[in-house]
């Protein structure tokens, strides 16, 4: 289970506003966060992995207080090791496929299985530029994965795939999730990119 | 042509840039992060050798390393260190010449990578020395290269504050910019050309070792 209680101050273009949360996310679900333009859903990810830092707040996963404004705790994203995809994809253009998923694990077995999910082992020796787009996000999509993280976050991971492959894509890392034990936030725009992946939602917006 | 003062110069300017590879990377690195005022009076300190004088400052190089001078008398007493009139002191004021010819193209290049980069190696549980290593240094490679080209190459050619500090002790301090200098005060033209001809060749041929060095980097690491 991670608990999260935050609040933050956040400049919009209307001014200075609060970006309010109150959620529980029960161990290997998976919650769409869905919101306006602007709301914070980006930042809130981002607190939660560790890369933001709110005014006040707590974050507690399992057992362990990963943020706690009041006690001055506050794990580094070293420490909470969260899986991220970014919404830019954040790849490594000096890195080839596998060398990205070698950067996050040693599991030769576990790096196969993936690239297998994400039909990239013909790409394997590529980089980054020389993939189309669809292709790095799926790339971004397994290095995260490759982890095999307690807590995976997702900006926006399936815009640029396709309605087949993204389908496809989601039966294959719905069967790792549950595998991995793993708890999901993804944030989406698009209602249809996750129905078939989220089982629960969570609107955020600015106060 | 005397060819020690050639000699000299190429010493010199491998010394300073091989200092400032290892001092200049890690200060572009800290000033590429988050902003303060204190880095920024900091930053404008190591630009100022690019905007003084060379001889406004060989002349304070020179009090400061003088044996009279605090700084000076330290290094003489505690390490046997003159750094007026010798190649160490060539050195150091090289050093100090040349910083923001590393450390700005650095500066610039790390500040410039998606912040992304760093986050996503972060949240794989990589620490800050590994992400720098990893992540960070091999996507401003070609920036990296003409930090240490321009470094080189302004250390090859520097005259103002070499002779401030090292004046032209035959071998030791006569470095090739001022072995041109003093042919031409000698009226000996044919040698003075000969030094010049052998330096713009060097720096040619470097340069065009970069062009082709970094030739497919030149659409950048993210297109």
């Amino acid at each position: 289970m991670i608990t999260v209680k935050i609040d933050k101050k956040i400049k919009t273009y209307k001014g200075n506003s609060r970006l309010i949360v109150n959620a529980v996310f029960p161990v290997g679900t998976v919650t769409k966060v869905y919101g306006p333009s602007g709301a914070g859903k980006t930042t809130f990810l981002k607190i939660i992995a560790g890369l933001v830092t709110p005014e006040e707040g707590m974050i507690k996963a399992g057992e362990e207080f990963w943020l706690d404004t009041t006690t001055k705790i506050n794990w580094k994203p070293q420490q909470r090791k969260v899986g991220f995809v970014f919404q830019d994809f954040a790849l490594f253009p000096n890195m080839t496929v596998v060398e990205h998923l070698r950067y996050a694990t040693d599991d030769e077995v576990l790096i196969s299985r993936l690239l297998q999910i994400g039909q990239m082992a013909t790409f394997s020796s590529h980089r980054p530029r020389f993939l189309s787009g669809g292709q790095q996000q799926r790339l971004a999509i397994l290095r995260a994965l490759a982890l095999k993280p307690a807590l995976l976050l997702m900006d926006e991971a399936f815009s640029a795939l396709d309605d087949e492959l993204r389908e496809s894509l989601i039966t294959e890392i719905k069967i790792l999730l549950i595998e991995f034990g793993t708890t999901t936030i993804i944030v989406s725009h698009h209602a249809q990119e996750t129905a078939t992946f989220a089982d629960r939602e969570l609107k955020i917006d600015l106060e | 042509m005397e060819w020690t003062p050639i000699w000299l110069s190429l010493k010199l300017a491998a010394i300073t840039t091989l200092i400032l590879l290892a001092i200049g990377i890690p200060i572009a690195y800290w000033l590429s992060r988050k902003s303060s005022l204190f880095k920024i009076i900091a930053e404008a300190i190591l630009t100022m050798p690019l905007v003084l004088p060379p001889s406004v400052l060989g002349f304070y190089l020179l009090l400061s390393f003088s044996p009279n001078s605090p700084v000076g008398r330290w290094l003489l007493e505690y390490f046997n260190l003159s750094l007026v009139f010798s190649f160490e002191g060539l050195v150091v004021a090289s050093v100090i010449y040349s910083l923001p010819f590393m450390i700005s193209p650095v500066k610039s290049a790390l500040a410039h990578l998606p912040p992304s980069l760093a986050e996503a190696s972060y949240t794989m549980g990589k620490s800050r020395l590994t992400t720098f290593y990893r992540v960070l240094l091999p996507n401003i490679k070609s920036s990296l290269w003409t930090a240490t080209v321009l470094t080189f190459a302004h250390t090859l050619g520097e005259f103002g504050v070499v002779l401030m500090i090292g004046g032209k002790l035959e071998g030791i301090t006569k470095v090739a910019s001022i072995a041109i200098y003093d042919a031409v005060d000698n009226n000996q033209y044919n040698e003075a050309n000969q030094y010049s001809l052998v330096l713009f060749a060097i720096t040619f041929v470097i340069v065009i070792l970069v062009f082709i060095f970094n030739r497919n980097a030149s659409r950048g690491p993210l297109e």
